[in-house]
């Protein structure tokens, strides 16, 4: 992240007036980063390869274990996302049925890999943009494409507060889930119809 | 059915309970989870805290962070090519106000006709070349995009002679066999090291114009390197001295920790 800060572009700025500076000179000082462009672009050429190897690994085992299927959006997703929403915030009582994931979930799983892949296009055009030229011209400039990789960069801090506040809420069971891959549900006993108990017998194996 | 526990049978182990499954099940994926969230953080704290390189032609950097720098640049270096240039504009684009950052080894002014371009040949002969041998070369423009490391980036017009005209005009043909070409300003204060590829690059330029104007001395008169495959930190102003060499020569920037290659 210090390779943003050493340059004072990112503000909104219109007809000469800005209106907000994303990083005032008081934001350098508080987190220590004055200074240390070259450190933050050593990390960044680094991490770079970890974050492409990392998708690209999680992109092909998604595709080759079928998993996809539960992350992708389909058509009713839209729709229901909204729903989704309305019931996360309390808004309505009942959240539409769903299965592994819902319908906000696939939308934002979805959208976070074609972020990955975007971040990387970006990035590979304004790292090399002479050497991968279509690929700057496909992102709209060297300065647009600029652009675009901060503001993927500004969407998954958001996706990230999202996420842990979502995961906190869900609670533990789910957190347990996410961990271990199997939820335990639990079932009441039905009461018994016969007299006599049924002898003990091989418990159900746990999905 | 199963058949009921067999005591001549060592094999079959005793089932386990929902409740057994699930806390086994619990501890082994709980157990990966904190070793690898440890293992994680104890990476990062070895990587943040680990020594810095010995100062070499680098310096600056965490050793391991400068080692993937060097990876990195010969695995991004094998997409460059002569090929690839940069995008050019029309001259109606380029900034009248030609942004100017630094001014090391390039501080006060410098009497252009005493000038000289002392190029020293890996044998060690001198050539002393004047600024109006450079001028009578055939003149070069580019109108492309100007990128600083610091991630500004601004289309500007520059004139002068190719770099791959310059050398086959004064014979150095057998220098640029050679792997770096380094660049000095006449005080030595800033110097740069450039690959061979990228100088020999089709829009590497010595530059003596900037707008279709003489340089002024904040661009580095009378004689700069305009190097468009290259950040804005290897464009060297007011050059002195020109070597050629099999080894990376010295880099001002790249002592500070920047990458030595800072290729674009």
């Amino acid at each position: 992240m210090l390779i943003y800060w050493a340059n004072d572009e990112y503000s909104i700025t219109l007809f000469g007036h800005t209106f907000f500076s994303f990083f005032p000179q008081g934001f350098y000082h508080a987190f220590n980063i004055t200074h240390r462009l070259s450190e933050g672009m050593a990390f960044h050429f680094l991490f770079m390869w970890a974050f492409a190897i990392n998708g690209l690994v999680y992109v092909l085992y998604t595709i080759i274990s079928g998993e996809w299927r539960e992350l992708v959006p389909q058509k009713k997703s839209f729709k229901e996302a909204w729903l989704v929403l309305l019931h996360d915030l309390h808004i309505r009582k009942m959240a539409p049925p769903q299965n592994k994931y819902n319908a906000a979930q696939r939308i934002a799983y979805t959208a976070i890999i074609v972020m990955g892949f975007g971040s990387l296009i970006t990035g590979l055009a304004i790292y090399k943009p002479v050497q991968f030229y279509y690929l700057t011209w496909l992102c709209g400039g060297y300065h647009f494409a600029r652009i675009l990789h901060f503001a993927l960069t500004i969407g998954y801090v958001f996706f990230f507060l999202i996420h842990i506040v979502q995961v906190i809420l869900a609670g533990w069971n789910n957190f347990r889930s996410v961990i271990s891959g199997f939820e335990v549900i639990t079932v009441k006993d039905p009461e018994p119809i016969t007299e006599t108990p049924t002898p003990t017998t091989d418990e159900n194996p746990v999905q | 059915m199963k058949t009921p526990f067999n005591k001549k049978n060592k094999g079959p182990k005793k089932t386990l309970t929902v409740e057994q499954k699930i806390s086994r099940r619990n501890f082994i994926s709980f157990g990966t989870f904190f070793i690898a969230a440890g293992a994680a953080y104890g990476g990062w704290k070895w990587l943040y805290n680990s020594p810095e390189e010995t100062a070499t032609v680098t310096a600056g950097a965490r050793a391991p962070l400068r080692r993937a720098l060097n990876k990195t640049e010969l695995a991004f270096r094998r997409v460059f090519s002569n090929n690839n240039l940069v995008k050019t504009y029309p001259k109606e684009m380029a900034a009248k106000n030609v942004r100017h950052n630094e001014d090391i080894g390039n501080e006060g002014k410098i009497e252009a006709a005493a000038w000289r371009l002392q190029v020293k040949k890996h044998s060690g002969e001198v050539l002393s070349i004047s600024i109006d041998d450079i001028k009578a070369l055939p003149k070069t423009d580019i109108v492309y995009d100007f990128k600083c490391v610091e991630g500004w980036d601004q289309i500007s017009h520059w004139g002068g002679v190719k770099f791959s005209d310059f050398i086959s005009h004064f014979k150095l043909d057998d220098q640029v066999k050679l792997q770096y070409v380094g660049l000095a300003t006449p005080d030595k204060v800033y110097y740069v090291g450039i690959d061979m590829p990228s100088a020999m690059h089709p829009q590497t330029l010595l530059a003596y114009e900037v707008n279709e104007q003489p340089l002024p001395p904040k661009h580095g008169a009378p004689l700069r390197l305009i190097i468009p495959v290259k950040y804005g930190i290897k464009n060297l102003k007011r050059i002195g001295t020109m070597t050629f060499s099999d080894n990376r020569p010295p880099d001002y920037w790249a002592e500070q920790g920047y990458d030595y290659y800072s290729g674009l």
